[in-house]
């Protein structure tokens, strides 16, 4: 088991910090010299700033010698996926086109992050504008799995995944719109969570699909990313998807679920196809363990599954399409030099060429013909009803179990290159993911063993607003295994 | 719908204001193709009397009090404009 400073938990950490055994300054310098030490094959992030870290940290420390912190992430590094607005940091999208913005404001997650007190630091890689599932979308470059430097971390949040899991941060946030935390998550064997839609606030997070996006925790344990979680969740003025409802005590209700017996239902449609796939047999043994535990096991069906992957690149293209038409050249972004002055329009088209990347200008074009004309009901229509359909196999399932349990990904992490010429199989390989956030319930990935030396995650399925059960499930199987502790040879 | 059907995409870049180059219109025609005829598989489902989904929480209107916040200063907002002058973006010339 390590004892580097900088693989110790959130919660081990702010007990240390509270018995000023440790300070912020010399866990955020530990956070800064494994950063550099690593990340030269690593790769998590797009920058960050040394000085404005160790400031952070040495605010915190004043903050705790006259005894006014602020809970128990004060004095924590949180890493920051490079999609979620930072007042005066970059923020790219790991896009050309916003190669040179600088946030004028906090996220609402962000100013909420600083008033706990952690200390933002950098600015975390990811597939452009979250789309992709390999971090290799980036404009910048390619993030590494630190489990094996030649495979992908997974994405869009990859560079939030593999900083995790490298000890390049205690915690970090990513996004999730289609599985983009649970996905790297599981494979580079960390703890991720997509809140319920509505939970955390969108406001300052770069829109991709606005009725699927959601902020959420990535982290070494489930107690961390409760923490983590707490800090970020709430209603928001300034979005009003947002929902007005209380955020519960996570520490409280994990203290008081603990030894629950859950029912726990395994979809039939996810194990169908899975059961002879590598990644299936610690998925297997995870759910024997539950149901050693007294659980209650039980098959159960959401007989739409099969078309959640066509309605979900309908929905996310269709407004991502939209969301995207604001980078235009002309307000904040990159604009073309050489353009064609007498086409009032062109300076529109050679700017978004030049700005967008390959992936992202399928998805553009591909959403802007299922809403063209004579399309939009075959398509955009058709998948909408498509989604109530999705959403109501959810709701059945769950009037017979608590939680759901199934593979977070369909295989462990492949190999860079190996699915950039084929999209559809890259789509393809979010297939359990995606129908949570068509569903907008909430989803965690956690580690539950490795196949051929990758880790494989485990993903929960939680009912609305309940992530607090979801996160005791995954903490009763986290706390009888050693996957925690376990981290990858730099 | 068809699995004949090819997506336009000369019509649709000039929708989406993204000037292709000749090997993205190839390219992208043949893959977007691909992914049209797997996305396709909808048109089997039937949702006959099924009420779209727009946002999967179901949720009244939110009001608020309208009370002016500007929370941006003229200069944080437009520190970010690839060109400005005088408090205002300056944009190409498109009228004579």
């Amino acid at each position: 088991m390590s004892e580097e400073l900088y693989y110790k938990s959130a919660s081990e950490l702010s007990g240390l910090l509270e018995k000023g055994e440790v300070s912020s300054l010399e866990l955020t310098r530990s956070i800064i010299g494994r950063t550099k030490a690593v990340e030269d094959r690593v790769a998590a992030f797009n920058s960050y700033d040394e000085a404005d870290a160790l400031a952070q940290a040495e605010a915190s420390d004043q903050r705790r010698s006259t005894g006014n912190i602020s809970g128990p992430l004060d004095g924590i590094p949180v890493g920051i996926k490079d999609i979620l607005a930072v007042k005066d940091q970059p923020l790219t999208c790991s896009s050309k086109m916003l190669e040179n913005f600088i946030s004028p404001y906090d996220a609402t997650c962000i100013q909420k992050l600083k008033q706990s007190g952690a200390v933002l630091w950098g600015r975390l890689n990811m597939d452009e504008f979250a789309m992709g599932s390999s971090t290799e979308n980036s404009a910048t470059h390619p993030t590494s799995n630190p489990w094996n430097l030649n495979c992908v971390p997974g994405g869009s949040s990859g560079g939030s995944a593999a900083a995790v899991a490298a000890g390049e941060a205690v915690l970090t946030l990513g996004s999730d719109t289609g599985g983009s935390i649970r996905q790297p998550a599981s494979h580079c064997g960390v703890v991720g969570l997509k809140p319920t839609y509505g939970r955390v606030s969108r406001f300052g997070l770069a829109a991709f699909a606005s009725s699927l996006d959601q902020v959420g925790p990535m982290a070494r344990s489930v107690e961390d990313a409760s923490l983590l979680l707490q800090a970020i969740s709430g209603h928001d003025l300034r979005d009003s998807t947002s929902f007005r409802k209380e955020v519960p005590d996570f520490s409280k209700s994990l203290e008081s679920l603990k030894g629950k017996k859950w029912k726990l239902g395994l979809p039939k449609e996810y194990f169908e196809k899975a059961s002879d796939s590598a990644a299936m047999e610690p998925v297997q043994k995870a759910i024997d363990f539950y149901r050693e535990l007294g659980c209650e096991i039980k098959e159960v069906s959401l007989p739409h599954t099969e078309y959640a992957v066509a309605t979900y690149y309908i929905i996310a293209t269709a407004e991502a399409s939209s969301n995207l038409a604001r980078y235009d050249g002309i307000r904040y972004t990159h604009r073309a030099a050489n353009f064609d002055p007498k086409d009032s329009v062109d300076v529109y088209n050679q700017s978004r060429a030049e700005g967008f990347g390959e992936e992202v200008k399928r998805r553009i074009i591909l959403g802007t013909y299922v809403l063209s004309s004579g399309y939009y009901d075959a398509y955009y229509l058709k998948a909408q009803k498509a989604r109530t359909l999705i959403r109501q196999d959810f709701e059945k399932a769950y009037e017979e179990v608590d939680a759901l349990l199934t593979p977070t990904s369909p295989f462990p992490a492949f190999e860079k290159g190996a699915k950039m010429e084929d999209p559809l199989s890259m789509y393809l390989s979010d297939i359990y993911t995606i129908s949570a956030n068509l569903a907008g319930i909430p989803g965690l990935s956690l580690p539950c063993g490795y196949s051929n030396g990758m880790p494989v995650g485990l993903q929960i399925l939680g009912k609305p607003f309940q992530e607090d059960e979801m996160l005791a499930i995954g903490q009763a199987f986290e706390s009888a295994h050693d996957f925690k502790n376990q981290h990858p040879e730099l | 719908m068809s699995d004949t059907e090819k997506i336009d995409i000369e019509y649709v870049a000039k929708l989406a204001r993204i000037a292709l180059s000749e090997e993205e219109k190839a390219k992208f025609s043949e893959q977007l193709g691909s992914i049209l005829g797997y996305i396709e598989k909808l048109e089997e489902l039937n949702t006959e009397g099924v009420e779209p989904t727009a946002h999967p929480h179901p949720m009244e209107n939110v009001w608020q009090e309208d009370v002016v916040s500007s929370e941006l200063s003229v200069e944080a907002a437009l520190q970010n404009a690839p060109k400005q002058r005088q408090n205002m973006v300056v944009v190409p010339k498109v009228v004579e």
